[in-house]
């Protein structure tokens, strides 16, 4: 029994925790579930990179509807997001699509990345190999050297 | 006539700006000691001119003089005494100011601090922040003037948006603009470095000081405005991914890049162009930030069109100083050369792991923030890069980075022994394998990556104490030598160490965050919501007076296992002026977790919308942020800094040249 409780607590607690309006959840958990999912990735068009899931704008609760319409009517978690797209275009998603215009977005940091590995290690390399340039001390600092040394011993 | 007074002193301090960014220079190219010296007399006099212009519009805040527009558009009689003059730096006008005042403080503190700086090169750096206070100053007076009047005067004010009148966004933006402009001191010495043509540990000392105190600013800054997000927005989110957090998120993440990078050159007399380069571009992004936040830029490229002038006048000055500092570096920096050689495993291997993760991080968040904008300005398609982006790129960037944290600390310069180094971390792994294994049977079935998440946060907080304990020899020796051998650690170290256990905590906060639970539910007075083990109760619902709002304040009781824990208040408050509710969440935490307790709606049956959230860990965000700072202040305060001991290493340095040379 308390591995039961134990196990009802942490799947209620993996549950994303943000602000969803009481009346619009919907009565089946599993598709209420699968609908805060979603949303979490949507965004609220008029909030600053809130998704709608945290929004409290009037535009973010239309958009949780039309999501839990949705999914009520039968549709698979990809054609309730292509749903919203449809609707609002490409600018709801959270996570851009991956395609030509956005190949710098997704690849540009790991690109970032392997070309400062290999920037830094090509210098360390060339510094490794570099021989080492030091001048000779002059006449003057050779003999002031000695002297030190002598006075060392001494 | 106090106001007039202000616009005065704002233009003075423009002229004497521009005395202060040329006789000084000119002095030191031709090393004549009067022009010089100028340079220290005009910082001073600027800083009480800037100071006369901040304190002359806080006046006309403070006694709601409405023939000032700035006023007008922001403040309200009815409005309290302390958003009266936090409101001076809620508005772009005003916020222009606090920063050239920021600004002038500096310079003034580098003329007061720095009298055993070599004259030549602190004339050099007070004439790079003149520079950059004439561009300020100019911007100001000729596009966003806050002393502007208007005839007649309006009845009353319109007042400050609600949600800025609080008291962690009253002093969220004097913070982060200390560090801003903080990092104009590096960027200063390293124009002027530049300039000289010289770089060396002496340098290094000089700055490292500097940059040390705006970074603790900028991360109180940040760690103050994140933790505004959360008590404010009613749900507990504390980082967005937006813009607005991005712009100040930057030249956090590059100014944490230069204290690491500062310490090679001192130590090492190594990596001098690319901690000048770092210094260059931490300003750089600074004044980004700054710009884009305050002008609108960055929700919409169309601001620029809304205000072509302000925007027009940004970029020439963003082009300026920004392209002016790296067309000097390209020419100069090839002739810094030089310095100790090292090899990959060392602890200079380890820092430049660091700024290489550190940058690229900062690149990812650059990106992620200004491709979208630079996409809709060629005319591609609308796009919105969120936490998912983020999350992907940005985190996989970072985890490398506290791994190695644990180990750098534990390698000797020059050449480094990881496999010993690995071998005296075994405490670590033991306290990691644990957390690992207790967090993950505790939460099965849960997320794995906040297990994950928590076991880094585990490992690094170790791996610092080990490297403590590896350093005192704990248990090696006898304790009493332990002691002594404590006692006699350099502060910079210790401040390391802090500040290396406050980003463990953070990331313990930041790991947590997928345990939290939620209860949303609609409860009639009397109602209760079960969560976490406590029984929440919602007793009744009040309507109270607030000085300028009024407020539905609700009672709600806390307990657990039949005992009272706690009454808690959350509200919402009705603005009548801007006819605009903002909540007022209510917290309890007990430093392990937070109860987040935020009203919503009324329905028409008087029934109450009350979410409630228990948040594990949540708290040790911020409280990282802070130990964070406190370990920037411990290393700030180590003998090495203080100024007459860099002074005289500096001498020391400067006899040491022309000594070789004869």
């Amino acid at each position: 029994m308390r591995k039961f409780v134990l196990c009802m607590v942490l799947l209620l607690g993996a549950l994303p925790a943000r602000g969803v309006e009481p009346r619009e959840r919907l009565a089946d958990p599993a598709l209420e579930a699968r609908a805060r999912t979603i949303s979490g990735e949507l965004r609220c068009l008029v909030c600053q990179n809130e998704s709608i899931d945290e929004s409290g704008a009037d535009l973010a609760h239309d958009i949780r509807i039309l999501v839990r319409e949705r999914l009520t009517a039968g549709d698979t978690d990809a054609q309730t997001i292509q749903a919203v797209v449809n609707r609002y275009g490409a600018f709801v998603l959270l996570k851009p699509p991956v395609e030509p215009a956005t190949y710098v977005l997704w690849f540009g940091p790991p690109a970032l990345v392997m070309l400062g590995l290999a920037a830094t290690g090509l210098w360390l390399h060339r510094r490794q190999v570099a021989p080492n340039e030091t001048t000779p001390l002059s006449p003057d600092e050779s003999r002031r050297l000695a002297g030190l040394l002598r006075d060392n011993e001494g | 006539m106090i106001t007039e007074l202000g616009h005065f002193a704002l233009i003075l301090a423009l002229f004497v700006a521009i005395i202060q960014s040329t006789i000084p220079l000119i002095g030191a190219s031709r090393r004549h000691i009067g022009w010089m010296a100028v340079g220290r007399s005009c910082a001073l006099i600027g800083f009480g001119l800037t100071a006369l212009a901040m304190l002359s519009l806080m006046h006309a805040y403070v006694t709601s003089d409405f023939t000032v527009i700035n006023v007008i558009q922001n403040s309200h009689t009815d409005k309290p005494l302390l958003y009266k003059i936090t409101g001076v730096w809620g508005n772009h006008e005003g916020s222009m100011l606090l920063w050239v005042f920021m600004l002038s403080l500096c310079a003034a503190a580098v003329a007061l601090f720095s009298s055993n700086l070599p004259p030549a090169l602190r004339a050099r750096v007070l004439a790079v922040q003149g520079m950059i206070a004439v561009g300020f100053l100019l911007f100001i007076l000729l596009t966003s003037n806050p002393f502007l009047r208007t005839f007649p005067p309006a009845p009353n004010g319109q007042g400050l948006n609600p949600v800025l009148q609080d008291p962690g966004l009253a002093f969220h933006p004097p913070f982060l603009y200390l560090g801003y402009v903080g990092f104009s001191v590096a960027f200063a010495f390293a124009v002027a470095a530049l300039i000289e043509g010289r770089v060396d540990a002496a340098w290094a000392r000089w700055v490292r000081p500097w940059t040390l105190a705006s970074w603790c600013a900028l991360t109180i800054g940040i760690a103050m405005g994140s933790w505004w997000a959360y008590y404010t927005l009613g749900w507990g989110g504390w980082w967005f991914w937006d813009p607005v957090e991005n712009a100040s998120f930057m030249p956090w993440l590059v100014g944490t890049a230069l204290i690491h990078s500062s310490i090679v050159v001192e130590k090492r007399d190594t990596l001098k162009s690319w901690t000048i380069l770092l210094a260059i571009i931490t300003f750089s992004l600074s004044l980004v930030g700054t710009f884009l936040v305050r002008s609108g830029v960055l929700t919409s490229v169309h601001a620029f069109a809304t205000d072509p002038e302000r925007g027009m006048f940004i970029l020439l000055l963003l082009v300026t100083a920004i392209g002016g500092s790296l067309t000097l570096y390209a020419v100069r920096a090839p002739s810094l050369q030089g310095g100790g050689l090292f090899a990959p495993i060392s602890r200079e291997g380890s820092l430049v792991l660091n700024n290489l993760l550190l940058s690229c991080g900062c690149a990812t968040v650059f990106i992620g923030t200004l491709y979208p904008l630079f996409l809709d300005a060629m005319g591609g398609p609308k796009l919105s890069v969120g936490f998912p982006f983020f999350n992907r790129s940005f985190v996989p960037m970072m985890v490398p980075m506290i791994v190695a944290a644990g180990v750098g600390p534990m390698l000797a310069w020059k050449r480094g022994d990881l496999l010993g180094a690995l071998q005296r971390l075994w405490v670590a792994y033991i306290a990691t394998a644990l957390v690992l294994l207790v967090t993950f049977y505790l939460t099965y079935g849960g997320p794995v990556m906040a297990v994950l998440g928590l076991g880094l946060a585990a490992w690094l907080f170790t791996a610092v104490l080990t490297e403590l304990a590896d350093r005192v020899r704990l248990f090696r020796i006898p304790l009493a030598d332990s002691w002594r051998r404590a006692v006699n650690l350099p502060r910079s170290s210790y401040g390391m160490s802090v500040a290396h256990l406050g980003l463990a905590v953070s990331v313990a906060g930041f790991a947590a965050s997928p345990f939290a639970q939620e209860a949303i539910e609609i409860l009639k007075p009397g109602g209760a919501i079960h969560i976490a083990g406590y029984e929440i109760t919602l007793e009744h619902v009040d309507r109270l007076p607030g000085p300028n709002y009024v407020a539905d304040d609700a009672t709600i009781r806390v307990t657990s296992g039949g005992g009272l824990v706690t009454v808690m208040h959350p509200e919402r408050r009705y603005f009548q002026l801007q006819n605009q509710t903002t909540g007022e969440t209510a917290i309890r935490t007990n430093l392990l977790a937070d109860l987040y307790v935020a009203l919503g709606d009324a329905d028409t049956k008087g029934d109450w919308t009350v979410r409630v959230y228990w948040k594990p860990l949540v708290p040790w965000i911020w409280l990282g942020g802070v130990i964070m700072a406190f370990g920037g202040m411990v290393s700030l305060s180590d003998r090495r800094w203080r100024v007459g001991v860099a002074a005289r290493a500096g001498r020391r340095s400067q006899q040491a040249v022309p000594a070789a040379g004869e």
